[in-house]
């Protein structure tokens, strides 16, 4: 078996290397793919768009129809981990770990035992046992209000600077994955519910969809923003910039939303009781 | 003959990254390793695609305020439409991954092992 | 109104996706009920777009309202058209069908389910619509997650098979994608109708014949074409009925779909069958997946994994009919698309019931069967009809042409293939008929299949029927416009 990938692995590359012989060379500012479609991109992306960002501009609004299904596919894989992953009728499991607060001893209780002995001050941790660590909690307590302002700033500041509304979904969605991995997964979902995250992922995505169906309506073709300029109360070039940046928050919502759910499906193998 | 190799040296480059993925994706056992070759596949071609928008002595698509109302020239920005093109694929990379991990999550708990040919024996056998 | 139509059949269930996900956490019952009024609707689009493409031509849209190859466009032809209503029609007897398998297998889970219903159709309809192939690589990604998710819900066997998929899918995908960029970097563009413009001057360029390779490799392994068809059996066997019943008939026809786009959109006619010319080499990939898929059919016992073979060998049929050059046969080929799909359709249907009367789907299961669903297996016998081809049904023209095109071209090696694999294809539906037949049979619970079951069956065999007798105004009116001219 690995001869014969080996083999095929060799004529693949073979013919791949093959046709570099056509290629330009690296850099090349000639080159056809330079000349032909993305020169009025670059000239002409101000002052249509009104945008400064070429990448934005190109793909929030003169490809804005790939990025929304691009949302659909990330929108798509949480369903699926989702579909395949939750069980909802829970065998609680057969014992856990519980940790008295002030001294920091763990005791293990049996199922059966549970509701005999009183467990007001104790907390509940994960079977995956790490030790109780003030420094690491603490600090991630201190740190992701401020991951999340910037977050925010770079989904805002997509028009002007490297970003945009994934960059700053991940980023968003990350810093609640930090609050369930240096806690745990109980103390995240506490904080965005299951039935949240699962609804804010369609709705991100159906704000980008209802932005071009609203066009629909107007008269105009799908996803064309001038038609937000009567709405809006602007001229079409900043109706155009305005219709991105709500784009741009639509996708970064169904992103962070996105992020969470896959983490909590794929950590607690769709128990939503224990992660890591 | 030198001309060919020595300034596309980028593309043979992510040549050789692509076949290691598929060779990882065709010939290892475990389920995670073929999970990574796939990554190691996707991510050579993104790289294709990024290195094509090159250009050199150029800075990044981003207009600066004071360029913004005069000629601008277009051998001074990088080629943007790969980048976007890019962003797409790596969002679609990112979802295979999630999805196919998933199903690598979902095969361990029903035969407690991720490497193919023991799990085959556990198929036969049932 | 009318002029929003391309964009409304793909956006509309995009949109119902959404709201049935969100129905799913909320109220469970509506799921179904949207889907199916979205799904009708689609029908109305997908029947009024052809309706416009047969008087008036070809349609073009703007999305966004930027002009191609600046933003993404549609151009919509004859072809397009054709396969949009094929899957519309497909999609809405499949899902009626299968409400109350669904009910019983998936309970808690039937807004995700329905969710990934509506995402694939969108998937598989904005593949069919685009005219830009970077767009066609995002959906054909929408399409196969889904498709993956819907798979791997299945029995025990199912997840392993679908991450299998999943491994060959990426493979096939990916090398489309590399295809689209070794054309970028020496065209410059990404719509279909510049690049074809921009070709011709090049020629013998090495890097346009490499994207072509990759191009078509990676579409060989979507569409399970033998050697590279190791997905299929598995992964459409241990599926559950509602799922396999929507993919099977679907997913890689639009596969042979993208190919012929391709082949004629992208690399003109020119191109491929003048400047290199690998016409025989295909054709005799086709035969050998031909003979493959029929011989391995003979040896099963289960007679889902049966059809899953009989699939690979007309994607034989097709992939043979596209490439033989001839213009009879590419209607052969178009023809054998909408046959194959409503053929696959029947068949997976048939399949659904008897698995949700809980009956063994071997030969010994099927004992009998005709004393107790007698309706069933009549409609399942007009479907056995068509695939081995036996006029009045559709499945007779569509090999008629196939035929006639291979002893033109003068391919005498896939006629022979095309009538022993007839001949097969009679072997393998006696057997079935024979068992449902002359045995008695014993368990005295299996009633007739429920309305909600019977009546998609019915249609499907009905519009074989209707196709098959219209068959000379289908191929005037709407497949011959849909080839090329320069094809003789």
């Amino acid at each position: 078996m690995k001869r014969l990938a080996l083999i095929v692995v060799v004529l693949t590359g073979i013919l791949l290397i093959y046709a570099t012989v056509d290629f330009p060379p690296w850099g090349d500012p000639n080159s056809p793919a330079s000349r032909h479609v993305s020169p009025r991109y670059i000239k002409k992306s101000v002052e249509e768009t009104g945008v400064p960002n070429i990448v934005t501009a190109v793909l929030a609004d003169y490809r804005g129809y790939d990025t929304m299904f691009e949302t659909t596919v990330i929108f798509g894989a949480g369903v699926v981990c989702f579909f395949l992953l939750r069980v909802f009728k829970r065998r609680p499991r057969k014992e856990r770990l519980y940790r008295h607060l002030l001294t920091g001893l763990v005791i293990r209780v049996r199922e059966d035992m549970e509701e005999e002995l009183d467990l007001e001050e104790f907390e509940r941790i994960d079977t995956l046992w790490t030790p109780y660590d003030l420094i690491l909690k603490t600090v991630c307590r201190i740190m992701i209000p401020f991951i999340q302002l910037f977050a925010l700033y770079v989904i805002a500041h997509g028009h002007h600077s490297p970003g945009g509304g994934f960059q700053g979904g991940v980023i968003l969605g990350a810093s609640f994955i930090l609050l369930a991995i240096s806690h745990d997964l109980r103390s995240m979902l506490r904080r965005m519910k299951e039935k949240l995250h699962a609804i804010l992922c369609a709705v991100g995505v159906m704000i980008y969809a209802g932005v071009g169906a609203v066009c629909v309506l107007l008269g105009f073709n799908f996803l064309d923003y001038k038609a937000l300029s009567p709405l809006l109360h602007t001229t079409a070039v900043m109706a155009r910039s305005y219709g991105i940046f709500i784009v741009e928050v639509g996708v970064g919502i169904a992103v962070m939303a996105t992020m969470i759910w896959i983490y909590n499906n794929l950590s607690s193998e769709g128990r939503y009781d224990e992660g890591l | 003959m030198f001309e060919h190799i020595i300034p596309k040296y980028n593309y043979w480059i992510y040549i050789t990254l692509m076949m290691i993925g598929l060779y990882a994706m065709i010939s290892k056992n475990n389920l995670i390793k073929k999970i990574i070759g796939m990554n190691i596949f996707q991510t050579a071609i993104i790289l294709f695609y990024v290195s094509m928008g090159a250009k050199r002595g150029a800075t990044i698509p981003i207009i600066e305020h004071s360029q913004g109302h005069g000629i601008i020239d277009v051998t001074r920005y990088i080629n943007p439409l790969p980048h976007v093109l890019m962003l797409t694929a790596i969002v679609v990379s990112v979802a295979t991954l999630g999805v196919a991990l998933a199903l690598a999550v979902k095969v361990y708990k029903r035969y407690g092992t991720l490497e193919e040919d023991e799990i085959l024996k556990k198929i036969k056998e049932e | 109104m009318k002029e929003q139509f391309p964009a409304l059949i793909v956006t509309v269930p995009l949109l119902s996706s959404f709201i049935v996900s969100i129905s799913g956490w909320v109220r469970r019952s509506l799921c179904f009920y949207i889907t199916l009024s979205v799904l009708i609707l689609i029908n109305i689009f997908s029947f009024s777009i052809l309706n416009q493409v047969i008087c008036s031509g070809v349609i073009q849209y703007r999305l966004g309202g930027w002009e191609p190859p600046w933003g993404i466009a549609y151009h919509i032809d004859h072809l397009n058209a054709l396969m949009l209503c094929v899957i519309s029609v497909v999609s809405l007897l499949n899902l009626i069908s299968t409400k109350k398998a669904v009910e019983r297998d998936m309970e808690e889970k039937r807004g995700a389910f329905y969710t990934l219903y509506a995402l694939m159709i969108t998937g598989l309809l904005g593949i069919t619509i685009t005219g830009d192939a970077f767009n066609l690589y995002v959906l054909l990604e929408i399409a196969s997650l889904t498709g993956y998710g819907l798979i791997a819900i299945g029995e025990d066997r199912a997840v392993l098979s679908s991450l299998n998929y999943l491994y060959m899918g990426t493979i096939g995908a990916c090398f489309y994608l590399l295809g689209i960029g070794y054309l970028y970097i020496v065209t410059g563009s990404l719509n279909m109708v510049d690049i074809s413009h921009i070709l011709p001057s090049l020629y013998n360029s090495k890097a346009v014949m490499v994207a072509f390779v990759i191009c078509m490799v990676g579409l060989w392994i979507k569409m399970a074409l033998f050697p590279l068809h190791g997905w299929l059996p598995n992964a459409y066997t241990h599926a559950y009925a509602s799922s396999s019943s929507l993919i099977a008939p679907l997913m890689t026809k639009v596969m042979v779909y993208v190919m012929l786009r391709v082949m004629f959109s992208i690399f003109t006619p020119d191109y491929i069958f003048r400047y290199i010319n690998p016409g025989r080499m295909i054709v005799w990939l086709s035969i050998s997946a031909i003979f493959f898929g029929a011989v391995m059919a003979l040896s099963q016992k289960n007679i889902k994994r049966m059809f899953t073979f009989i699939i690979v060998s007309e994607i034989g049929y097709m992939v043979g009919g596209a490439w033989i050059g001839n213009r009879v046969a590419l209607t052969g080929c178009i023809f054998h698309m909408v046959n194959d799909a409503l053929m696959t359709l029947g068949a997976f249907l048939f399949l659904g019931i008897l698995s949700h009367n809980n009956i063994d789907e071997t030969f010994d299961g099927i004992k009998g069967l005709t004393k107790r669903m007698p309706f069933t297996m009549g409609a399942f016998i007009l479907c056995a009809l068509s695939f081995i081809g036996v006029p009045p049904t559709s499945g007779f023209f569509s090999k008629w042409y196939l035929l006639l095109g291979a002893m033109d071209a003068g391919y005498y090696g896939f006629m022979l293939a095309l009538i022993v694999s007839s001949l097969i294809n009679v072997i393998l539906f006696f057997r079935i008929i024979e068992a449902a037949y002359f045995y008695g049979h014993d368990a005295s619970e299996i009633r007739e299949a429920e309305l909600f079951e019977l009546v998609p069956l019915f249609m499907v065999v009905a519009i074989i029927l209707i196709v098959g007798l219209l068959n000379a105004e289908l191929v005037q009116y709407i497949i011959d416009p849909a080839i090329p001219k320069m094809i003789i």
